[in-house]
């Protein structure tokens, strides 16, 4: 188990030694999450590693990653705990059979741990090998409101509380990361308990830095030219501009396909890894990716 | 690396962390008081060595809108720029930046940063405002003018306005009901999929009887807004509503889109989304080529029905339609156009937002040829607030009188 980072320096390295590239605003917020035991809440658009940073942070921390994704429709039993009812019956018929057993002894077997199933949730916040693990709580924009009010005990306090059972508490607060994509607005009363930060898309350089790291066997020359074509595109009216995952994929691609450098061509093929919408890969293929090539070109030369 | 600090500068930390919490509360950023304990605390913990530092920590803990952050970056750097910030202030307000020869275009959100820290200042009407407004009015045209605008920012107060009129706003319209139901302890009808499923899990034993309701879906709305030389003084006034319609995620519509038209027609639905109202009236301002220029409605229309109307119309959008309803062009077109949004609409709701005297009769061919195809008609006198906008949709419509004088003129 690694120990908890002192700084937020510590911290942004912990996490590049994971191939997780951060610049220093998420790094002092992952940082005061750590320290104050602080939920961690992320927003922005899909594709720039709201996700991937939980991962990270587990693996770095070595810890266990506990992944609840969310989904309309989420309730309760799903997210944190429910009975084995089955398995109730199975006792029941036994001590049936049996006939020796009296009922308090019965009731106080049957809703004890053996018979709860134990939900993300609910997992979390039991103690795990190598400390208290890392609960990520996927897309919560899509849960129902409802849900939300669950989340607000488990997360202020840290406890569940199970009626049959008494209230489960957390001997130590895990680290908890939500992440949303904003299709609705998440209730202020939740984000008011958890450190908020909006991811945006990185810059130039923090990007360049991300795709060495991740896609190591491309040249750099491709890597730059990929980098400052992804950032003419963002600067397109585009329906959905890509993000950092797409230009990981998309590196990925070329490097699949042996190429050393862009040329317009090539970037018509492999379009469809970085635009996901028909609209705008009709916009952008054609004489408007030679175009954009050239100011991505022309960007680099002056950078030099 | 947390610096040694004596007691008595932590006070005066905490005191100006207080204070610049305040300068937010007044810029319109709902803080409480909880997250200023763990703003102090983390500040604390966390130490700084570097001021952006502080900037970040101060951010993770206080803020909690994406939109509030172009706010908090304005009063951050206004509030913390030396520390002692009161004299910073009276520079600020001195007369002698006034005079500067050239002065830097605002960064948006400064205005509200720059209200906040100077109290419940004022700022200076714009006299010409009035003769502007009427020159506007009384001169419409067909021709094309290409001009871009430059919008005032927001203060906060109406910001706050704009949040108040976009819940109030009642518009003449209901959820649609759908076919699909969702579950509901207390619905009318029983749901045997979900019974059978829940007893599954439970080895067979029915516990009780699941129900279900049918489910309600908010309409899509669709406004079309008038930008033309006549509307300009309301256009900054009528984006701001948009602005807040679209970003009102609780007020119940589905999705909501945005065109303006004078002479052409533009999509400004993607300019609104920014979460800063300063940055997305400023790209409206930008993308839209024909403010305050003529109006030609029908052809904005007939654009519309053809290149939108059947992406943006579907299952049953309301459209609203923001005009003064005064064509130069062919009257004819505007019929056939207006007959065919009518069509594939869900609703169609008509604002005149300049409607000057109680007394006013449809006269102006457009006014009534428009009249005719619209489900209900709205108009307000001035549309010098939000307010008034509101207050037009929550009124009964005035379609039928109008038709009616329509035709006793006739």
């Amino acid at each position: 188990m690694q120990a908890r980072p002192d700084t937020i320096e510590d911290t942004i390295a912990l996490l590049s030694a994971q191939n997780y590239v951060c610049g220093r605003d998420l790094g002092t917020v992952a940082y005061l999450a750590l320290t104050l035991g602080k939920p961690l809440f992320l927003e922005g658009e899909a594709g720039v590693g709201k996700t991937e940073i939980a991962k990270a942070l587990a693996s770095a921390l070595g810890r266990r990653l506990i992944r609840l994704q969310c989904y309309e429709g989420l309730d309760a039993a799903s997210a944190i705990y429910e009975w084995n009812f089955a398995a109730q019956m199975v006792a029941i018929r036994t001590a049936e059979a049996t006939g020796s057993v009296d009922r308090d002894t019965l009731q106080a077997e049957l809703f004890s741990d053996a018979y709860l199933i134990r939900r993300p949730l609910l997992e979390a916040l039991e103690p795990q090998d190598g400390g208290p693990p890392v609960l990520l709580i996927d897309e919560v924009d899509r849960t129902d409101e409802p849900f939300e009010a669950f989340l607000l005990e488990a997360l202020s306090d840290y406890q569940v509380t199970i009626p049959e059972f008494g209230t489960v508490k957390a001997a130590e607060a895990p680290i908890v990361v939500l992440t949303s994509n904003r299709t609705r607005e998440v209730h202020d009363a939740l984000k008011r308990r958890c450190l908020y930060h909006w991811v945006d898309y990185p810059d130039f350089e923090r990007e360049l830095e991300i795709l060495r790291k991740r896609v190591p066997e491309a040249t750099e020359a491709l890597t730059s030219e990929i980098v400052a074509f992804v950032h003419g595109l963002r600067g397109q009216d585009l329906f959905k501009s890509p993000g950092v995952a797409e230009s990981i994929d998309w590196a990925r691609c070329l490097v699949a396909l042996d190429a050393v450098a862009l040329s317009p061509a090539l970037i018509t093929d492999t379009l469809g890894a970085l635009l996901k919408y028909q609209d705008d890969i009709a916009r952008i293929a054609g004489a408007e990716t030679t175009r954009l090539l050239d100011e991505a070109r022309r960007g680099l030369m002056d950078a030099e | 690396m947390t610096p040694a600090v004596d007691h008595d500068a932590e006070g005066r930390l905490v005191e100006n962390i207080l204070h610049f919490t305040h300068a937010l509360r007044k810029a319109g950023v709902k803080v409480g008081t909880a997250q200023v304990e763990t703003a102090i605390r983390a500040v604390a913990e966390a130490g700084f060595s570097k001021r952006i530092d502080f900037y970040h920590i101060l951010r993770a803990t206080l803020i909690t809108r994406a939109e509030h952050l172009e706010v908090f970056h304005q009063v951050f750097a206004m509030f913390w720029r030396d520390p002692d910030f009161l004299t910073s202030l009276m520079h600020m307000l001195s007369p002698q930046l006034e005079s500067e020869p050239e002065r830097r275009k605002p960064d948006a959100g400064q205005r509200r940063a720059e209200e906040a820290l100077s109290g419940a200042q004022q700022h200076k009407d714009h006299p010409q405002r009035d003769e502007m407004e009427r020159q506007a009015i009384l001169t419409w045209s067909g021709r094309e003018v290409i001009r871009r605008k430059d919008f005032d920012q927001m203060s906060a107060a109406e910001l706050a306005e704009a949040e108040r009129a976009v819940r109030a706003l009642d518009l003449p319209v209901k959820p649609i009901r759908t076919r699909r139901t969702r579950p509901d302890r207390y619905g009318a009808r029983p749901d045997p999929r979900a019974t059978l499923r829940a007893a599954r899990r439970r080895a067979g034993e029915i516990e009780r009887i699941e129900r279900k309701a049918a489910r309600t879906r908010h309409p899509d709305l669709v406004a079309l807004c008038d930008i033309s030389g006549s509307m300009s003084v309301y256009s900054r006034m009528l984006l701001r509503y948009m602005h807040a319609v679209t970003h009102a995620h609780d007020r119940g519509w589905g999705h909501v889109h945005a065109f303006t038209f004078g002479t052409s027609l533009t999509n400004v639905t993607r300019a609104l989304r920014q979460n800063d109202p300063d940055l997305a009236l400023a790209t409206v301002g930008r993308e839209a080529s024909d403010w305050e220029g003529g109006t030609r409605i029908g052809a904005a229309l007939a654009r519309f029905n053809r290149e939108w109307s059947r992406r943006v119309l579907t299952s049953g959008a309301v459209v609203i339609l923001i005009t003064d309803g005064l064509e130069r062009d062919d009257l004819d077109l505007l019929d056939r156009e207006a007959a065919r949004l009518s069509r594939s609409a869900g609703r169609l709701i008509w604002l005149n937002p300049l409607l000057r005297w109680e007394g006013f009769a449809p006269l102006a061919g457009g006014v009534r040829t428009l009249l005719s195809h619209v489900d209900s008609f709205h108009a307000c006198h001035s549309l010098d607030s939000l307010q008034a906008l509101s207050d037009a949709f929550g009124q009964r419509g005035l379609r039928d009188r109008m038709l009616a004088e329509v035709r006793t003129g006739l």
